[in-house]
């Protein structure tokens, strides 16, 4: 649905105009990149900027130059919205002269109505990885429904819910877990399957590392010496989550479980006085102790386990929103999906044991963020309008000793190079393709079955999982004869080789243009001399030429990174 | 001429038709065929090369009740020891694996200091603690970079991960990734169909050529990586080889004996793996991790399963005299605790928790180490994961001084410098 409307939108336009004038003016600007752009107005961004620039001066790095403009739009849609951009929306960029054209397409991915759908949904999807994990929901028998959470993040993601206020339905929800259920609130997914099993402590470690940026897993069965966390704290906050419950409803006249509601039930305490709601853990000395809700700065709330008295979730939401730790952990984990590190890494971890590379930074984003009424909108254009965010990703002499993946510290000197993830190949590839089917749901129902096949759950309690779409070869297999390429392959009319091939130019121009939608660059001599090759191979049938290239574009290492 | 040449082992009509298409216009060269390779007999493969099953107990098995029985004992649960044909005693629940005790070794003074699962399965995999900053090889990738030398006629991955994710390659890049596959033996997008060689050859060449160019820009390792998991890739959509897969086509009766259940495919496709010379497999068994109702569990689902595909395992391997260049190691993240906890489970623990080994040299039929009466702590010298790899390195004939380069150029010796554990191999400790 949405990817016909990109079509009905772009398609005509290829074909009425020359494909000669675009290529022209891509060119024409590409070509116009290395000059400097201007300075930013946004007080965050110059804070970004001069917190970073004084540690590239510290350590003697000097930064990349600026990328062109073409790899950098094609940074900005796969990162803001999940998907790299058309061909005509790569030339209308081009096509804008203005200094601050930059922030005007950021402006637009972020605020246009146009946009609004693919926006929510991306963030929709890296949200649903982060609370329900790549394989929540994926098994049968499940508490967790996919949809039902994907469906809240999207409605938050598509209003600009504020951060805040997104975290507190989170930890603090009720209701089913369905949606098209009476009392559906996709938010309970979070905590659907973490609050019944060994008495909530998937939900104690998930909220704390997630929200807080606190590790502690580990502590739940000792004191660990590098945490400065105890394993009394971690009993502490667990007994928040000690009123939850997950109630299975079933499909009617079965035992299938259909979905879940949480609800908050007065809880009696392990030791049976519910107005003094204890509950007891062993230590590794096989010690018992006693632990009531207080939070991790102290803060004590009433004992009683009386729903009527106390809600404790509720509670601890509240808490949660007054810790220094909520905004720094969400800047923290903004600003390594747009520059692939984070200030710590682990980038969830920010307990005084771990180094931040910027920890000024660190502190004064968290402190923008929350003053902006936890605007995530605005957090992500600060960071995609910073300096660090326009380098290119070629590393230079100067700065080659910037490598995070030496174990470095990040400086950001350059762009870091990272694979797309799963999703957003796929949404790149379907968007060239040209034809989404179905509705909204639809879609996704298709998109999460596709996705599926990459992930590896390990057979745990803890719903751990890795993922095969890391560069091996079932994803080289996918790409050289999955389905999803061949539609993508696909020159039927409204597909974007479809476009290119049938418009009105000249075989060279149409390989430049492949390379332009599927790299963001003109090809190269000997690029251009073997795609000749190949229209000669295909007798001259320059549609299966153009397809035979198009391909191995799609399968190159170029086009599976984020430049 | 790069890659593409040696794509295909034995592919001299490819090689063929790769020197004359020098430049693009040779691309219109018309048809032609690649060389399959055949599978090696099997006969010759076991006279020469070395290989290793893991067999990955993922979410932390209770070795107290599968190992080390405490009967009697408050920790020791409901299940009895039975006499096996080694010198070993193991639960009543392992039957069939009791008959192969002969072959295996359960190192039951196992002390480790990891009880989450995410560190525990990446410390018992590398010998490495977890660090943020250095990504260390797995076992897999370290014993299949090892062995590869003996392996020039292998065209499928040295590193096949059956039912599980296993663990990463490390600094050794994606080349020495785990090839994952199901138990099932389907492999996804395997057939290039519709596409004729001759066609698909040509757009490699095209793909060839773009990958030179990026590389060339200094891209770094992992680009390069790229080029040889494309390599690896094309390889084996055209090998032979890749019937090792199709556990399917084994006789039902075989199929039978290491029982319907994933792991039984599994393990069954891990012994026809280890007949095409794939160095490193691991087998993964889930459903360990039983913090509540371990016994019932235990006895009706994780036992019966892993005692017959197990058993089959071993008992063919020594049948089809590959045992002796077959290492096999059993194990998970870590043991449970020797406390029953209130809700009939036991929880993490890696104190004082067992492993089993066995083959390629290595000693069968005793118990190395002990726990005390409550299998609280270990009662004799403690091993750890890095002596367990070093232990399994040696009876693959890998040596120990070897050491490799971390991508921040830290020397790094195989196995984290373990000591071998000497009772395996017939010395006193």
């Amino acid at each position: 649905m949405l990817i016909q409307t990109i079509n009905q939108r772009f398609s005509h336009v290829i074909a009425s105009f020359a494909l000669l004038c675009l290529l022209l003016t891509i060119e024409s600007t590409a070509m116009a990149a290395d000059t400097k752009l201007p300075e930013s107005n946004i007080p965050q961004v110059k804070m970004i900027d001069a917190a970073i620039q004084q540690q590239w001066f510290d350590y003697s790095l000097k930064p990349s130059p600026v990328e062109d403009d073409l790899k950098w739009i094609r940074r900005v849609y796969l990162d803001l919205i999940g998907r790299i951009p058309t061909f005509q929306e790569a030339a209308d960029f081009a096509k804008d002269k203005t200094p601050e054209k930059r922030e005007k397409l950021v402006d637009m991915l972020l605020n246009d109505g146009r946009y609004t759908e693919e926006f929510a949904t991306h963030w929709a999807t890296i949200w649903s990885n982060v609370l329900i994990g790549r394989s929540g929901g994926n098994m049968r028998n499940s508490f967790i429904n996919r949809e039902g959470m994907a469906k809240y993040l999207r409605d938050s993601f598509a209003s600009n819910k504020p951060y805040d206020r997104m975290v507190y339905e989170l930890i603090s929800a009720t209701g089913e877990s369905k949606p098209g259920t009476p009392k559906f609130n996709g938010a309970v997914n979070f905590l659907a399957d973490k609050v019944n099993m060994e008495n909530g402590t998937l939900a104690t470690s998930a909220t704390s590392k997630i929200f807080l940026g606190m590790q502690v897993q580990c502590t739940q069965c000792h004191n660990h010496p590098f945490n400065q966390w105890k394993q009394q704290k971690f009993w502490e906050f667990n007994a928040f989550f000690r009123q939850t419950r997950s109630l299975r409803r079933f499909v009617k006249g079965t035992n299938d479980l259909d979905h879940i509601e949480l609800v908050d039930e007065d809880f009696a305490g392990e030791g049976g006085r519910a107005s003094e709601a204890e509950i007891y853990y062993e230590e590794r000395n096989g010690l018992t102790k006693v632990a009531y809700p207080v939070f991790i700065d102290g803060t004590a709330i009433e004992r009683s386990g009386y729903v009527s008295e106390v809600n404790r979730r509720e509670q601890l939401a509240k808490l949660v929103l007054q810790s220094e730790f909520l905004p720094k952990m969400m800047v923290n984990r903004t600003w390594a999906q747009f520059l692939g590190y984070g200030f710590t890494k682990p980038i969830d971890d920010l307990g005084p044991h771990n180094t931040v590379s910027h920890p000024q930074l660190l502190d004064s984003l968290a402190d923008e963020f929350k003053k902006n009424s936890y605007n995530i909108r605005e957090l992500m254009r600060w960071i995609v309008l910073s300096k660090p965010y326009q380098l290119s990703s070629l590393i230079t002499s100067d700065n080659e000793a910037d490598d995070p993946a030496m174990g470095e510290l990040p400086q950001f000197s350059h762009f870091y190079l990272r694979q797309m993830t799963a999703e957003q190949l796929y949404q790149s590839l379907v968007t060239v393709g040209g034809e989404a089917k179905g509705s909204l749901e639809q879609q996704q129902a298709e998109r999460d079955r596709w996705l599926s096949q990459f992930v590896v759950a390990f057979g745990t309690d803890e719903g751990d999982e890795a993922t095969t779409f890391n560069g091996s070869i079932p994803q080289a297999l996918m790409m050289f004869n999955g389905d999803l390429v061949k539609r993508a392959i696909d020159v039927s009319a409204g597909s974007q080789l479809g476009n290119l091939a049938n418009a009105n130019s000249k075989f060279p121009e149409k390989v430049n243009g492949l390379f332009i939608l599927g790299l963001a660059r003109k090809a190269r001599p000997d690029e251009l001399k073997i795609a000749t090759g190949l229209l000669q191979a295909r007798q001259g049938k320059s549609e299966d030429a153009l397809q035979d290239l198009w391909w191995a574009i799609l399968n190159s290492n170029e086009f599976i990174l984020v430049q | 001429m790069r890659w593409l040449e040696h794509m295909t082992p034995s592919g001299m009509t490819r090689r063929h038709f790769l020197k004359h298409t020098a430049g693009a216009s040779a691309l219109a060269a018309s048809s032609m065929a690649f060389g399959h390779t055949l599978q090696l007999h099997a006969n010759e493969l076991k006279r020469n090369h070395k290989s290793a099953i893991m067999l990955w107990m993922s979410g932390g098995p209770s070795t107290i009740d599968l190992w080390d029985l405490k009967p009697g004992a408050a920790t020791g649960g409901p299940f009895r020891p039975i006499s096996t044909s080694g010198d070993v005693q193991i639960s009543e629940h392992l039957p069939k694996i009791a008959k192969q005790m002969h072959n295996m070794s359960i190192i039951r003074s196992m002390s480790t200091r990891e009880a989450d699962h995410d560190r525990g399965r990446y410390y018992m995999h590398t010998g490495y603690v977890p660090n943020p900053s250095i990504e260390h090889p797995s076992y897999g990738a370290v014993i299949a970079h090892e062995l590869m030398a003996q392996k020039s006629e292998l065209e499928i991955p040295p590193f096949v991960s059956v039912g599980g994710a296993s663990e990463g390659p490390g600094f050794l890049g994606m080349s020495f990734a785990p090839f994952n596959v199901s138990s099932d033996g389907q492999i996804r997008n395997l057939e290039m169909a519709g596409m004729n060689d001759t066609r698909m050859v040509q757009r490699m060449k095209t793909l060839d050529l773009i990958e030179k160019n990026f590389v060339a820009q200094n891209r770094g390792s992992a680009a390069m990586d790229h080029m040889k998991v494309l390599e690896k890739t094309y390889q084996l959509m055209t090998s032979k080889q890749m019937e090792a897969f199709k556990v399917a086509s084994e006789p039902e009766a075989v199929r039978e004996r290491y029982g319907n259940t994933p792991f039984g495919r599994g393990c069954l496709m891990a012994r026809r793996l280890v007949e095409v010379g794939v160095p490193f497999i691991e087998v993964d068994l889930g459903g360990w991790d039983n913090h509540q109702g371990i016994f019932n569990i235990l006895e009706t689902q994780r036992l019966p399963q892993m005692d017959q595909a197990m058993s089959a395992l071993v008992e063919d391997l020594e049948q089809r005299e590959l045992l002796k260049d077959t290492a096999i190691i059993w194990m998970g993240e870590f043991g449970r605790t020797p406390t029953i906890n209130g809700n009939t489970g036991r929880d993490h623990y890696a104190r004082a928790w067992s492993v089993v080994v066995g083959g390629a040299g290595m000693k069968g039929g005793i118990a190395v180490g002990a726990t005390d009466d409550e299998g609280r702590a270990v009662a004799s010298e403690p091993y750890s994961a890095e002596d367990v790899m070093a232990s399994v390195c040696k009876s693959l004939g890998i040596s120990l001084e070897t050491t490799y380069q971390s991508k921040s150029g830290r020397p790094m010796k195989i196995a984290n410098s373990g000591k071998v554990i000497r009772e395996l191999f017939g010395e006193s400790a």
